[in-house]
């Protein structure tokens, strides 16, 4: 009965979704305010309908009702109560629901935070939003019903959840991840809007800039946590594989990066209109080309979810849709939007432009390597596979000449730089930051390295420019600093500069400095990592609530001195008859001492991998600042201010002042 | 000249789509072997449980023979394990370990562990066999008929998904074939 509850509240929440993508336009056309009116309690109905559904599921997640099939395939009595409810996203069927729940928040949210702006704007973009969810409820409800019963036949018992999922990873990290993908459909959808209405004004900019920076900081935490994961529970020490499942996340956040920057520019210079409209609908349009290769199985991938065709031409036909409408609208609808472009060659414009640049070719080289397989095989010339290697090769050029720019962009001024005034800005911390990289390879390992160099050198490089700009900002008049005159969404643009340099830091200390080193070892040996003495202790048996396991005690000691006792486990799921290694971790800010379990040996050793990761968390550490730096923008008063402007009749500030200048 | 312009985002993305939509109807999975079709090409090597006893091409008796390409440094092979020990309960076939460019100690330990699904297990420390018949990685299964001839190459991990989607259906082809060539 409850299955069934769920899947009729789905089906009402999809009623809901197309009155709320019909009704509002009508309103607009027909200049009727009460049917414009109506987006707002259509789209609560729609968000309370899915929720309802997402709560049904999880509900029969935790009493065990295996005669839905989706249950039954990714659950188990003896799970416990919170993997269970993270099962619900556990597998293609209930992550499209997840999915689509995201979109019913974000579509609830635009509408009771969209006090300051047009009632017509608001209508086209809830319907937009509306569009979206029917299209993927539908898909939901036709190809992939996470409410499906296994009727008369139901099992006893369930199938269990995949063993790499039973883990705190899963629980947080795909619902940031949705947040975060889902979110950019409402930049999409303010796009859109901005097309059908034919009128591209700063103001637009300044309405949908906050949404995008909130969909990027999730994407930022829900990536970040899914490289963590991949860190702890795959037991290989890696962060990044390259994998394309990892690629479809990265390239909507590289292009959302691009969109957030193009944005600012829009809104505070009232120009790059045609590259903010573009990369809204390429950001979004990257989400789903996501959902269509991770979901179809046009390519392999170790996540990948479980694949039928039928689901694949169908995310396809919505892709066509959503894309090649929104690209044509752009074509036909674009000439009116005018961009006066005025700036010279020395400005912030043309550095956020370099910056653009970079980006958009960082997504394209990705997406080109993840495509590239398919693209063989669809010509007929082969198999193969790209790997690690051809990313590295392309991504990290890219990305040091990005960096460079990046401890420009926020010292130099918009328009045009006044003559001397950026090397004054640049020059100091130019040269302390090739001291400090110099330096620090020595310091740290008493050898010079290249790569070393490089990374810390553009970490502190992009540190120092954001401090002084902060500085130069908080400066008054009269020489004193006030740090409180300094506006939040510009202290959160620093924040969030500085979580790229953590990260930046991180990744340069892992890939120069890290070790590995296999090693068979029987109870009462030790060896040496970096200076830290590894001492195994032999191994118990252990029983978990469904899987056995075998831990292994190990002593870590630095200098004799006792630092911790790893255990890590090679585990046996019963039901899925699966091993896992469970990698144990030491972590401190400066290192983490790895510990995987191997196969067991002759009599009692061990085959084990030990890892010395110097740095490592600083990768994620630098994701949850740049998270925390979007926030803070997001809470800045620039962004609540609109009203009184607005009422005040005074429309276009920024155009008005450019066409004096 | 401008108003093209605007026009290239959309006909980038038509290309794209035309792309994605061939990718459809491809199997990344589906590994083409120059093999199929043709006859497992004869060998020489030893037995993994027993290195003095050399075994040939004939010695890989049974109607349908299935060789399971396998190594202990494989990880897809451990997940694919139990799956293994599943299928051989089907007694219209036989199944054959290829243990390939592996530790011979711990090929040993392995079986003894895991148990043991295979009628015997090919020791090809060199690949040589891997070799000729086109083996990529490990795991990998080739499907070879009761005339000798290479039928089918799947590369992956067996699980029971794939079994019945992929080796079900040629089994009872090959079936059907014998009882064809018998009347």
């Amino acid at each position: 009965m409850i299955p069934e509850l769920g899947h009729f509240a789905l089906i009402i929440g999809l009623a809901f979704a197309l009155c709320l993508s019909i009704v509002p336009l009508i309103g607009v056309a027909q200049n009727n305010q009460q049917l414009i009116n109506s987006a707002k309690p259509l789209s609560f109905g729609l968000f309370l309908f899915v929720g309802i559904s997402i709560v049904l599921l999880a509900y029969s997640f935790t009493v065990d009702d295996f005669s839905v099939k989706y249950i039954a395939n990714h659950s188990n009595s003896l799970l416990p109560y919170y993997f269970k409810i993270s099962a619900v996203w556990g597998g293609h069927e209930g992550s499209m629901l997840l999915w689509i729940f995201a979109l019913t928040v974000w579509t609830f949210a635009v509408s009771i935070h969209s006090k300051q702006l047009e009632k017509e704007f608001v209508a086209r973009v809830l319907a937009i939003m509306g569009m979206i969810a029917v299209g993927f409820i539908f898909f939901t409800l036709l190809t992939s019903n996470p409410f499906e019963r296994l009727l008369p036949n139901s099992p006893m018992e369930g199938q269990d959840l995949n063993p790499l999922l039973q883990d705190i990873g899963l629980i947080i990290h795909p619902p940031f991840l949705y947040m975060g993908y889902v979110g950019f459909s409402v930049a999409f959808a303010f796009a859109i809007a901005a097309l059908m209405a034919g009128k591209m004004d700063a103001a637009w900019a300044r309405w949908s800039r906050p949404w995008t920076v909130a969909a990027w900081s999730f994407l930022s935490i829900g990536i970040a946590l899914g490289s963590w994961w991949a860190y702890y529970e795959l037991g290989w020490g890696g962060w990044w594989f390259w994998d394309p499942v990892e690629n479809v996340s990265f390239m909507p956040w590289l292009a959302g990066t691009a969109l957030i920057h193009a944005l600012a520019v829009t809104e505070q210079r009232n120009t790059f209109k045609h590259w903010t409209l573009l990369l809204a609908i390429l950001t979004f349009s990257l989400n789903l080309l996501g959902a269509f290769l991770v979901r179809s199985g046009v390519i392999t991938s170790v996540h990948s979810f479980a694949v039928d065709p039928g689901r694949g031409l169908y995310l396809l036909i919505l892709l066509a849709v959503a894309v090649g409408g929104s690209l044509t609208l752009y074509a036909f609808r674009s000439a009116k939007v005018s961009t006066p472009s005025r700036f010279t060659f020395y400005s912030r414009e043309n550095t956020i432009l370099v910056a653009i640049s970079i980006l958009i070719t960082a997504t394209i080289t990705i997406l080109l390597g993840t495509l590239y397989p398919l693209i063989i095989d669809a010509m007929g010339l082969g198999k193969i596979s790209v790997g690690a290697p051809y990313f590295n090769a392309v991504f990290v050029p890219m990305m040091i000449a990005l960096f460079l720019f990046m401890g420009i962009g926020p010292l130099i001024r918009w328009k045009k730089a006044r003559k001397g005034e950026l090397s004054k800005h640049l020059n100091a911390i130019s040269v302390v930051s090739v001291i400090f990289g110099a330096a620090w390879p020595f310091i740290f390992a008493g050898e010079f390295s290249i790569s070393a160099f490089i990374g810390m050198t553009l970490g502190c490089w992009i540190v120092l420019a954001v401090l002084k700009d902060v500085f130069n900002n908080a400066k008054q008049a009269d020489g004193s600093l006030k740090f409180s005159a300094v506006p939040l969404n510009h202290i959160g643009m620093a924040v969030a500069h500085a979580g790229i340099a953590i990260t930046v830091i991180g990744v340069t200390m892992v890939s120069t400095y890290e070790k590995e080193i296999n090693v068979k070892m029987a109870p009462g040996e030790s060896t040496n990592l970096s200076g830290y003495t590894i001492e195994f202790g032999g191994t118990k048996n252990i029983l978990g609530p469904n899987y056995s396991a075998v831990q292994g005690q190990v002593k870590v000691s630095l200098d004799n001195e006792f630092v911790t006792l790893l255990k890590p486990e090679q585990r046996t799921y019963k039901v899925q008859r699966t091993g896992m290694t469970e990698a144990a971790i030491h972590t401190t800010l400066w290192r983490d001492i790895y510990v995987a379990l191997g196969d067991p040996l002759d009599k009692n050793s061990w085959s084990m991998r030990l890892y010395y990761k110097p740095f490592i968390v600083w990768i994620w550490l630098g994701a949850f600042f740049m998270a925390f730096g979007g926030f803070l923008a997001i809470l800045s008063k620039r962004y609540r201010k609109r009203v009184a402007v607005k009422q005040q009749g005074i429309n276009q500030p920024n155009n008005e002042v450019l066409k004096e200048a | 000249m401008k108003s093209i312009i605007r026009f290239i985002p959309l006909i980038l993305f038509v290309l794209l789509g035309v792309l994605l939509y061939r990718g459809l109807f491809l199997n990344p999975q589906a590994m083409p072997s120059a093999m199929i079709g043709k006859p497992l090409p004869d060998f020489q090597l030893p037995m993994l449980k027993a290195t003095d006893k050399m075994v040939g091409r004939e010695d890989l008796k049974g109607n349908i023979v299935l060789l399971n390409v396998w190594a202990t440094w494989c990880i897809q092979c451990k997940y694919e394990h139990p799956y293994l020990l599943d299928i051989i309960k089907d007694k219209r076939i036989k199944l054959y370990g290829l243990n390939f460019t592996d530790d011979h100690s711990a090929a040993l330990r392995w079986l003894k562990q895991y148990k043991d699904p295979y009628v015997f297990s090919i020791f090809d420390e060199q690949g040589a066999l891997g070799l000729d018949i086109g083996v990529f990685g490990a795991p990998e299964t080739f499907v070879i008929d009761h005339t000798g001839i290479i039928r089918k190459r799947f590369a992956g991990p067996i699980n029971t998904q794939v079994w019945n989607n992929e080796f079900l259906p040629l089994i009872e082809t090959i079936e059907a074939e014998m009882s064809q060539d018998e009347s």
